[in-house]
């Protein structure tokens, strides 16, 4: 159930939650690439992997048990504190 | 074009003996003037007149209906006078009328519906939510409300109570002051603070109505300009504002001024400082990170608020020294860090608890700097007997670590004792003061067993270069 809260703030911004802000740039950042352990998805990640080194970004690989069940919190925990953006493939 | 008024409203529930024994003067009344009745329960209440149903009691409410019968007398649109419960004089003088003579002088009314427990709020919440202005924030079907407030970025850190419509009805039931009055911009974004936004933030820190007062005059304390919030919040210092209350209505909330009186367990003490932490961070925008730079913050930023031990205390309050009565209640806001202990259990002569007092002072900011931090000493109820029992008043105390706290500039400079931080060599010769004149405050708090005092140090900024400590009596008006 929907509930009414009174905001608290002095109201200058959106109501809406932003998404975090995106980086303008890939420079100095580290780049996480989650294969979700789809049929494909390798194939997905690897091309990505490789325009992104092409470019001199850093990435690491990273690998989900099964598709079939959200990523445990241990990988995701890993995933936050060593990289600073994510790309997760899904291919079928 | 003028709303047209009647000249008698008349409020009634057929429920109540006294309603159901004016029923003939209710008829008298309808003949000679223009009445409108309105009834609580059966809308065919008073019989053979014209009855207004208001089993919704919006028109009770709006009326501020507390007794029924109540009758209301209207001249030019305005009110012009009321009567509850069955009063002859009263109701003959309102209408200039003789009336029923053969019913008693006088019969006490009943409560009106509106009064049954919690439905003034559901009454507010339904008819008077127009008068709140606050963004309403709609969460999502499968969204908890907790983590919607953690999500939204209100909190400190720590779960906050959702703040509902009818919880902030219900909070501003303890203040009379209008929702929509402004108190003053809060930095560091300058947002404009009202009452109602302080009663959400309220509401989220877990407060009580009956807390509010208090509440509202710390958050107007810390806009004094004297007390220089924007630069306390900004600062990379320790500091954070500091609540202390004084006078009567400390014990009447039950704040904690003795055992614990600065540690956890008490709501009042908690949620107090946690609200006008969480006005700075809502209202203002003042966030860690953003223009809170602070190096290290203190645990007080989640909460720093206690009350003066005064019950059988030898010495005058804070707030009396500040030109206050006893009777008055106040709110002083000290940009402070942590505390620090002073552990002294042998001295049984003032002069000789003096001494510990100064060397723990001493340090305050660091050994070697003076007049930069203001500070206060927070005396045990152990360590105010032995100047009790050699009839040391407060300010005797306060005159006499001042004069232990004169420390010659050959002990400050830079280099001096080997350490480079220090005071400009050109002082080697003076001799200075720890605290600026006025710089050292002290207040009675704690629990009865244990010789220790405490030192809550204040922002290295303190005095007219940063902030000042700021007294303010709260009222409920």
């Amino acid at each position: 159930m929907s509930t009414t809260l009174m905001d608290p703030t002095s109201e200058m911004e959106s109501e809406h939650r932003e998404p975090l802000p995106r980086p303008n740039s890939l420079d100095g950042l580290t780049v996480g690439l989650l294969d979700i352990s789809k049929a494909r998805g390798d194939v997905f990640i690897e091309r990505i992997e490789d325009l992104l080194v092409q470019r001199g970004i850093k990435t690491r690989r990273y690998k989900k048990p099964t598709f079939t069940r959200v990523a445990p919190t241990e990988l995701t925990q890993q995933i936050a504190t060593e990289c600073d953006v994510v790309v997760e493939s899904l291919a079928d | 074009m003028k709303k047209h008024m009647p000249d008698f409203i008349l409020v009634v529930k057929e429920d109540c003996a006294t309603c159901r024994m004016v029923v003939p003067v209710v008829s008298q009344l309808a003949q000679l003037f223009d009445v409108e009745v309105y009834s609580q329960d059966n809308p065919n209440f008073p019989p053979e007149i014209k009855v207004n149903d208001d089993t919704s009691l919006e028109k009770s409410w709006s009326l501020h209906i507390e007794t029924v019968p109540t009758i209301i007398k209207y001249d030019d649109g305005g009110e012009t006078g009321r009567s509850f419960g069955w009063d002859r004089r009263a109701w003959e003088s309102l209408t200039g009328e003789s009336l029923a003579p053969e019913l008693p002088d006088f019969r006490p009314g009943c409560g009106s519906m509106t009064m049954a427990p919690g439905m003034l709020e559901k009454l507010a919440v339904k008819y008077g939510k127009d008068k709140l202005h606050s963004r309403r924030v709609i969460t999502a079907e499968e969204e908890d409300d907790i983590e919607a407030c953690f999500d939204r970025g209100w909190s400190d850190g720590l779960p906050l109570v959702p703040p509902t419509e009818i919880r902030v009805v219900r909070m501003l039931a303890g203040t009379f002051r209008d929702p929509d009055e402004i108190i003053g911009m809060v930095p560091p974004d300058y947002g404009e603070c009202t009452i109602e936004k302080i009663a959400v933030n309220a509401v989220m820190a877990g407060c009580k109505p009956e807390y509010l007062p208090v509440v509202i005059t710390a958050v107007e304390a810390a806009l004094q300009d004297e007390f220089c919030m924007h630069g306390l919040l900004a600062t990379t210092y320790f500091s954070g504002p500091m609540v202390l209350v004084n006078g009567p209505i400390s014990r009447a909330i039950g704040m904690n001024s003795k055992g614990n009186a600065l540690g956890q367990g008490n709501r009042a003490n908690a949620t107090i400082g946690r609200a006008l932490q969480l006005v700075i961070r809502n209202v203002g925008g003042g966030k860690p990170g953003g223009v809170d730079r602070s190096v290290f913050g203190n645990p007080g930023k989640y909460s720093y608020c206690f009350a003066e031990d005064e019950t059988n205390s030898c010495w005058d309050s804070l707030a009396v020294e500040k030109g206050f009565t006893s009777d008055q209640s106040t709110v002083t806001l000290f940009a402070a860090d942590g505390m620090q202990g002073i552990v002294d259990q042998k001295s049984r002569e003032p002069e000789s608890l003096a001494r510990s007092f100064a060397a723990g002072l001493r340090v305050v900011s660091h050994p070697k700097m003076v007049m930069a931090a203001d500070a206060f000493l927070v005396v045990s109820p152990e360590h105010e007997r032995v100047f009790r029992n050699a009839h040391w008043s407060k300010q005797q105390l306060k005159d006499r670590l001042n004069e232990l706290l004169m420390i010659p500039g050959a002990e400050l400079i830079a280099g001096a004792q080997g350490i480079a931080e220090g005071i400009p060599k050109k002082f080697k010769e003076a001799t200075l003061p720890k605290f600026r004149e006025g710089g050292l405050n002290i207040v009675r708090a704690g629990g009865s067993a244990g010789l220790f005092s405490a030192i809550i140090a204040g922002w290295g900024a303190s005095g007219e270069m940063g902030s000042v400590p700021v007294t303010r009596e709260i009222s409920r008006q």
